[in-house]
Parts: C-alpha cells; sequence; structure tokens
C-alpha cells in the first residue's frame, strides 16, 4: 500500500447478480480514517459492495481497491460486523469466544488460545463494555449485547478497515447510539476507516463524514447535508421526494426508503415511507 | 469386570466401543452446532443400504458400510449447500437408499441375523479384525477433526464472519462430511443404523446443557458418549438385554440430567439481567 492511496477505491465499478443491476458506474475513493455511511432502499446492494470489498464478490465492470490492492478474501486489515443472526441458545460458544474467533478462528489446529489472545480479547470485552456477559453463552445475549460482542470480534485484530452490515438493526434506540457510539470512537482513536451499511442515517448523523446512497442502479456520495437533498433523492428515485430536517434528524417522504418496518408515531425520526 | 476381561470379546468389544465413543462425542458437538442430526441420521440409513448390498453380494457388511456412507455424505455436500435445501436433498437421497435397502435384504442370503446386527449393532461380536479396522478408522477420523477443529468451529457458529476472514467453509463442510461418515460407520457397529443418534446427537446435546465452555463441553461430551458405551457393555453382558438399549438409556438418562442441572450451573454464567430493559 502506497501511504497516499485511500482505503477504499472505486473506479467505474458495476455490479449485476441474477441479471439485475444493482449499482453501476461507481467511482469514488474513501481516504484513511473517514467514516462512511451506506445508505440504500432494500435490495440496492449495498451488502453486495461490502461482500465486494471482502473479495467474496467479483465486480462485474471496472476497478476496486482495498488498500491500493484487488480485494482479496481474509484480509486482516478488514474487521466485518456482519447482519445479525440468530445463535441457538444452547450452543456452547461464550461471548469470549466469539471474540477469539475474530483473532485465531482462522488457523488451522485445536490448541488452546494463547495467552496474549487471551489478553487482547479480554482488553476489548472490556473496551465494548462486554465484561459483565463475556462468560456467557452467545445466544442467550440481548441483540444488544450481541452487538457489542460483535463489534469487539470485529476489532480484536486492529483493522485498518472496518465493514458494518446494519449493524443497528432491530436495536433501540438507545443501544443504537451506543454501537455507533463505539464505532467512531475507535475510527477516531486508531485513525480506522468505516463503511457502514445502513437504512436510517439518523442515528449515525453525529459520525458520519459523507454518506453513499444507492439506490435503482444509481448513486449519489457526499456529505450528509449535500446528499440527504429533495433535489439528490429526487433524481435518484426516480419520483418526486421530499426532505425534512426535524431537530437536527432527517424524514425523507415519498420515497421507499425505510423498508421493511412499519412506521409508528415515535419513529417519525427515522426516513420515512408515505405514498 | 475384572473376571470379564477375560474373554477375548470382551476386550475388543471395549476396545470397538471406546474407540467409538470418543470420536462420536467430539465430532457431537459439531454435529449439533450445524444442525445436522438429520444428514447423521440419513447417512446411517444409506450406510444400511450400503450393509445389506455388500452382504446380498457376497462382500462383509462393514465395507458395503463404509462405502455407503461416504456416498452419503458426498452426495448430500453435492446437493445441497444450504441449510434448508440440504433437509430436502437427505430427505430424497435417504429415502431411495432405504428402498434399495429393503430390495438387497430380500435378495440376500443371510437376511435376519445380518439385518439385525446391521439395524441394532453388534458390539459383542466384534472380530479382533473389526477392532483393528475401527482402531484405523477412529484415529483417522480424530487426527482429521484435529486438524480442521478451530476454522470448523469459527464455519459452523459464524459462517458469515468465517467467510470473510478467509475459512474455506467449502472445502471444510465437505472434510467434515466423510470424517461425519467414519464416525457413523464406527456408532452404527456398537448401537446400529436406528440408533447412531444415541451416541452421535445424545451425549453432546446433554454436554453443551451443561456448560457453554467449549473445551468442558468437549470433555463432557466424550465422558457421556464413554460411560454410555462402556456403561451400556457391562450391563448388557449381565442381563443379555441388547447393547444398544442399554447405550441409549444411559446416554438419554444423561440428558434428561443435564436439563435438570443445566439451568442451575449455566445461571453462574449468565448476565443478571440479560432481557432487562438496562441490558445495554
Amino acid at each position: 500500500m502506497t501511504p497516499d492511496s485511500p482505503a477504499i477505491r472505486l473506479d467505474h465499478a458495476s455490479l449485476s447478480l441474477g441479471g439485475r443491476i444493482l449499482w453501476d458506474d461507481v467511482s469514488f475513493g474513501v481516504p484513511r480514517g473517514e467514516f462512511v455511511a451506506v445508505l440504500g432502499p432494500n435490495g440496492s446492494g449495498k451488502t453486495s459492495l461490502l461482500r465486494v470489498l471482502l473479495g467474496l464478490q467479483a465486480v462485474s465492470r471496472g476497478d476496486v481497491r482495498v488498500r491500493g490492492r484487488a480485494p482479496r478474501r481474509g484480509n486482516p486489515a478488514i474487521g466485518y460486523v456482519p447482519q445479525q443472526r440468530a445463535f441457538d441458545p444452547d450452543l456452547s460458544v461464550r461471548a469470549r469466544d466469539l471474540v477469539t474467533f475474530g483473532l485465531d478462528g482462522h488457523r488451522w489446529g485445536f490448541s488452546l488460545s494463547t495467552r496474549e489472545t487471551r489478553r487482547r480479547v479480554s482488553e476489548m470485552l472490556v473496551r465494548v463494555g462486554a465484561e459483565r456477559f463475556a462468560e456467557s453463552p452467545i445466544g442467550r445475549l440481548s441483540g444488544g449485547e450481541q452487538q457489542r460482542v460483535r463489534i469487539a470480534q470485529s476489532l480484536v485484530g486492529d483493522p485498518e478497515i472496518l465493514l458494518c452490515d446494519e449493524p443497528l438493526l432491530s436495536l433501540d434506540l438507545n443501544s443504537q447510539q451506543a454501537i455507533v457510539e463505539l464505532i467512531a470512537d475507535w475510527s477516531r482513536d486508531r485513525g480506522a476507516t468505516v463503511m457502514f451499511v445502513t437504512h436510517d442515517i439518523n442515528p449515525l448523523l453525529g459520525a458520519v463524514d459523507r454518506v453513499l446512497l444507492l439506490a435503482g442502479g444509481r448513486w449519489a456520495v457526499g456529505k450528509a447535508d449535500q446528499v440527504l437533498t429533495a433535489e439528490t433523492l429526487s433524481h435518484l428515485y426516480g419520483s418526486p421526494v421530499d426532505v425534512l430536517r426535524v431537530h437536527g434528524r432527517v424524514v425523507v417522504l415519498g420515497a421507499e426508503f425505510c423498508g421493511h418496518e412499519p412506521v409508528h408515531a415515535h419513529q417519525l425520526a427515522r426516513p420515512v415511507t408515505r405514498r | 469386570m475384572t473376571s470379564l476381561w477375560h474373554y477375548a470379546f470382551v476386550q475388543q468389544a471395549v476396545l470397538a466401543g471406546v474407540i467409538t465413543a470418543i470420536l462420536a462425542g467430539c465430532v457431537g458437538l459439531i454435529v449439533t452446532a450445524r444442525n445436522m442430526s438429520f444428514a447423521v441420521h440419513g447417512m446411517a440409513e444409506v450406510g444400511f443400504t450400503g450393509a445389506t448390498g455388500a452382504v446380498a453380494i457376497g462382500l462383509p457388511p462393514a465395507v458395503g458400510l463404509l462405502a455407503a456412507t461416504f456416498a452419503a455424505a458426498l452426495a448430500i455436500g453435492g446437493l445441497g449447500v444450504r441449510l434448508r435445501e440440504r433437509d430436502v436433498a437427505i430427505g430424497s437421497v435417504l429415502a431411495f437408499g432405504l428402498g434399495l435397502g429393503i430390495l438387497f435384504l430380500t435378495l440376500s442370503p443371510r437376511y435376519a441375523t445380518e439385518a439385525y446386527s446391521i439395524l441394532f449393532g453388534s458390539i459383542l461380536a466384534v472380530s479382533r479384525q473389526d477392532v483393528i479396522r475401527s482402531a484405523v478408522t477412529g484415529v483417522v477420523a480424530l487426527l482429521a477433526l484435529a486438524a480442521i477443529y478451530r476454522p470448523l468451529r469459527f464455519a459452523s457458529v459464524d459462517p458469515d464472519v468465517a467467510e470473510a476472514r478467509g475459512v474455506p467453509i467449502k472445502l471444510l463442510s465437505a472434510v467434515f462430511l466423510l470424517i461425519l461418515a467414519l464416525a457413523v460407520t464406527e456408532a452404527v457397529q456398537v448401537v446400529g443404523v436406528l440408533l447412531v443418534l444415541t451416541l452421535l446427537i445424545v451425549p453432546a446435546g446433554a454436554a453443551q446443557r451443561l456448560t457453554a465452555h467449549p473445551g468442558r463441553a468437549l470433555a463432557y461430551s466424550v465422558l457421556i458418549a464413554l460411560a454410555s458405551t462402556l456403561g451400556g457393555l457391562v450391563c448388557a453382558i449381565y442381563t443379555s438385554w441388547p447393547v444398544s438399549f442399554f447405550v441409549s438409556g444411559f446416554s438419554f438418562a444423561a440428558y434428561l440430567l443435564a436439563r435438570l442441572c443445566g439451568p442451575a450451573l449455566m445461571r453462574g454464567s449468565a448476565p443478571s439481567g440479560t432481557n432487562s430493559q438496562t441490558a445495554l
């Protein structure tokens, strides 16, 4: 990696899956240390973008660089928080074990973890505030607790790039805020680059440097204020969209933006679907 | 037990049982983590087809058993990668396999005795040669399992992150299916086709209920499988009731006890307010 190469760089990159174009001719770079939110409706290729960066999915056209090189599987410079999945409550895996996998899970053999590994895992569990349930089975933790453990797992290898796939999904507002702060703090402390997939920008507004919008094969990138405007969104969605700002929060009206969650009165702060 | 030890058939049965129990206890935890109970059952029943097929053409049943469980492992691995696909694939393979098995059985000259020992186990009838074969199979399977154990657990528990970290998910699945085929073959010898789950699922299920610690769970699983097998052998020799009955009875008792005592043991390690609003 050359010193001035961006952490992530897409150059006229396009991705089609199953004959459908997810995004087309995307060109943008993410400098080191930047916090980028990736926003867009379901099926717009947000998760696929992360899979491309992880080297699990090739682009159809164009070029992608991670730290100046082609993406490759198992890149230790990348930490990854996957979409939430349920763990069996009876699984013999403690929170601590899941974090340990983040350090040595890919190594062959069966030996016990080294003292150094155990020390780093314990430190990371403390850092994310998970020491209280470090010895509990992962399947018996609440969603917010599991996400803390996930964050610890992704950070324990001290990655330069952190890729998060909807880590706020189904968390309550306090937990959402706690998770965002953990990641933003880490990014600031370590100069780590973050790509954070979400369908709700509000919990991230205080932390993001830029927003990448993906919608219907089109895209836009820029500061939240620049991108989350009626003009940009109307153009991207190809239909009239209004953007309201209420108490520092963004409400998007007119686009199928929020996806799958029903809208309740107290959630008006989220981007709202109105037809 | 000391006086019984003088009989060669007892020595052979104990040795074969110990090897099988260790392998089954280790493999079982991965089977439960991967939700593969049905695959185990399917493999064993296809193994029945192989064993009866071998008998029908005059080969030793053990050869047919091993060949068929390997074929089943490859078929399951090839047909279904995703969990839901896999269930249907296994169901299809196993249904056809059993149909063939019944045909082979009727063609077989030694119909009843062979079928009985394949279905319900024949540990008290194993020969010295069987024990050697069983030991080689067991050691090969255990070595292979030890070599892939950590990434295999990672891939089983947390496939998305494991894949991103460069763990070869598909290769590990394939290798594990072959190890599982060896373990099923061993277990069939002890408890029979119909009862393999009693060694390959139940001890691991009980161990999981007792501890969340991965290393301890492995130790408990092996100990429960060993205790059930050896206890079953001893009881069967003294009573002349079937070994399989006692093995399945002991492992089921361990499972019930673990379910009863497990919550109390696990409470020590659970956070105080897992479900409360203050949890995070």
